[in-house]
């Protein structure tokens, strides 16, 4: 295996057409870790994952493994390997075959490019496939090829693009614990592109979260997860009520709110001063029905097993969400609340 | 309640008063090709003498009708492997996106509407013994007397290529961009170059749409008649098949020979195209996972 220590993004943008699809990524990876790209469509996360690649070049910026500059080489000199959301199986080839390519290409000896094939079919657990076309094997077994085929290399970097994205509910957990114990178990550096947050917190060491070419916040799964830095991130990380409020007065840690027909208690992130307009963020598992609270009108209850999911709307018509453990009918009218360390204040450097 | 129930079944199966509307896009099958089709090979089985294969034993017999296949195929073959060879390359270097597609493309297509006539005789000016060409040879000094590039062999194989190209690379160029192009990045990321990206990749997926354009532009080329007239040797080198029908129908009137001719020529062609398109069908033919 070409093994590294760190390798390093250094204002990697890319623009199309006049505009920043990447406007200057700066990351660096250390060997091992498990990065997570993390955005909704449009945010430069794939542009990213296909700069590293080579697959698209660079309008500005470097990449660097330790010493070596790695951005101006072709794609086939990178030595990474890389999962394709599609798959791109090469469906005239067998899964042998297909798994077997790279390391074809590599000039290795025959005896090697058997055992290590035989090793990744295994890995894999696809030996009684390993004859069969790409187009005879269900969706979660073409998956398991291409990542099979990716990691086949050794490669120092492996780059995976949505590769979850395609299959049904129940396989997508499964391939996401098979994704990272080869992660584990390979000693791979994987960087993961993705816009579903649960996928990135349960799979990543540290995530990138990408906003219109953007980060808007580096950080480890728990950091995200409690402390977005801003109302995007928090939106991504499921704080699902994102209400538009007014700043009270300030309390040491806590400020007081009101407005859109509530009155809260919350943690400010960043500096807020009284009168300031903020919006506040709260996941629907923090926002319970309870006996004090503000009033809300219950409109749709949807069963989820353990919890009920209720939209309700308050006094001045905004939407929120929460969960209650009773079922409550629509047109009722309940009383909700949160704990102040649970709802978050966004104020204007942070909106 | 019975006849309902017939309806119903015969309806499950496509049948119903509907199928009438095709009834006169049938007839005009029936009268414009069936039926001439069928009284041409039974024509060519009712020679005026040498009973039922009289007109077959006739062509075969006759060494000046019977090279005509040779000759044909000689002109035919090299036309539609060169066209389907030059079209790949190209079209691999234009299948993705770039400004100035659309008119290279044009560009290429319009040979395809000008029709032979009018590249013949462009040949004719431009190649003929006293054309730009040659008189730019001599003015050089690269030769003393004309090239000879029309009136022989040479003239009626670069009205084929002339006329038979653009058809392929259109045809090659869309059978490219049927094959996903996601598979050569994939191919690259596992250090393949781009020459193996072609070969091992591109190239078999591209193969059997290969093997189907090069019979169509086989076949036409196979049925060259105007230019094999008028930038050939008619009667000599380019003496193709379908000079050797017209012939026999129109100038000797021997109507049977004639039709007898057109059957073998049609007969020679399935036979290029069978092979082709056996050939094919070793090859791996299933999705490429592209658009087209």
């Amino acid at each position: 295996m070409t093994t590294f220590s760190e390798l390093r993004l250094d204002g990697v943008r890319r623009r199309f057409g006049g505009k920043d699809a990447l406007a200057g990524l700066s990351l660096t990876i250390r060997r091992g870790e498990f990065i997570a790209l993390l955005g909704p469509s449009g945010c430069g996360k794939s542009t990213a994952l296909n700069c590293l690649a080579g697959l698209l070049p660079l309008t500005e910026g470097s990449i660097w493994q330790d010493g070596d500059r790695l951005d101006t080489l072709p794609p086939e000199r990178r030595g990474f390997g890389m999962v394709f959301q599609s798959y791109a199986l090469f469906p005239h080839l067998s899964v042998r075959k297909n798994i077997s390519f790279g390391l074809q290409m590599r000039r290795l000896p025959r005896d090697e490019v058997r055992r290590r094939t035989d090793e990744a079919i295994k890995l894999v657990r696809l030996e009684e496939h390993a004859r069969k076309l790409p187009g005879q094997l269900s969706g979660g077994q073409q998956q398991r090829v291409a990542i099979a085929r990716a990691v086949v290399l050794e490669p120092s970097l492996v780059l995976m693009d949505e590769p979850l994205s395609n299959l049904d509910a129940k396989l997508r957990l499964e391939m996401r614990t098979e994704i990272r114990r080869l992660h584990q178990s390979l000693g791979l550096t994987t960087v993961y592109v993705t816009h579903d947050q649960e996928e990135a917190l349960s799979l990543a060491d540290r995530l990138v979260v990408l906003r219109d070419g953007r980060v808007e916040q580096i950080g480890t799964p728990e950091e995200l997860h409690n402390r977005p830095a801003n109302r995007h991130v928090a939106d991504f990380m499921g704080y699902r009520n994102l209400v538009p409020m007014r700043v009270k007065a300030v309390h040491g840690d806590t400020v007081a709110l009101d407005g859109s027909g509530l009155t809260l208690e919350g943690t400010p992130v960043g500096p807020v001063a009284a009168g300031d307009e903020v919006v506040a963020g709260i996941r629907p598992e923090d926002l319970r029905a309870g006996p004090h609270g503000v009033p809300v009108t219950v409109e749709v209850v949807e069963y989820q097993g353990r919890e009920l999911a209720v939209e309700a709307r308050t006094e001045e018509g905004v939407a929120l969400f929460l969960r209650a453990a009773e079922r409550p009918a629509p047109g009722d009218r309940i009383t909700v609340t949160a704990a102040p360390s649970r709802v978050l204040v966004f104020g204007a450097g942070t909106r | 309640m019975t006849r309902a129930a017939l309806r119903h079944r015969l309806a499950e199966r496509g049948i119903d008063r509907q199928l009438l509307l095709l009834a006169p896009a049938l007839a005009c099958v029936l009268a414009l090709f069936v039926y001439p089709f069928a009284y041409g090979i039974g024509l060519s089985f009712q020679p005026a003498e040498g009973g039922v294969l009289g007109a077959y034993r006739t062509f075969f017999t006759d060494a000046y009708q019977r090279d005509t296949i040779a000759t044909t195929l000689g002109l035919a073959l090299p036309a539609a492997i060169l066209n389907v060879a030059a079209s790949v390359p190209i079209a691999y270097r234009m299948r993705g996106r770039f400004r100035g597609k659309r008119l290279l493309t044009t560009v290429l297509v319009v040979p395809i509407t000008l029709g032979t006539v009018l590249t013949a005789e462009g040949l004719l000016n431009y190649l003929g013994p006293t054309g730009w060409f040659n008189r730019t040879l001599i003015s050089v000094g690269l030769t003393d007397a004309p090239v000879r590039l029309t009136n022989n062999y040479w003239g009626v194989f670069f009205s084929l290529v002339i006329t038979g190209f653009p058809f392929a690379f259109l045809l090659i160029l869309s059978y490219l961009s049927g094959i996903d192009p996601t598979l050569d990045r994939a191919a690259a990321t596992l250090g393949a170059p781009w020459w193996q990206r072609f070969r091992r990749i591109t190239l078999p997926l591209l193969a059997p749409g290969l093997a189907t354009t090069f019979c169509l532009t086989f076949v036409l080329a196979f049925s060259v008649f105007p230019s094999a007239v008028l930038v050939g040797d008619p009667a000599g080198e380019t003496r193709v098949i379908s000079i050797a029908a017209y012939h026999a129908a129109y100038e000797v009137y021997d109507y049977p020979l004639g039709s007898a001719i057109a059957v073998i020529m049609g007969l020679v062609e399935l036979a290029v195209v069978a092979v082709v398109l056996g050939l094919r069908s070793l090859l791996y033919t299933g999705s490429t996972g592209g658009k087209g």
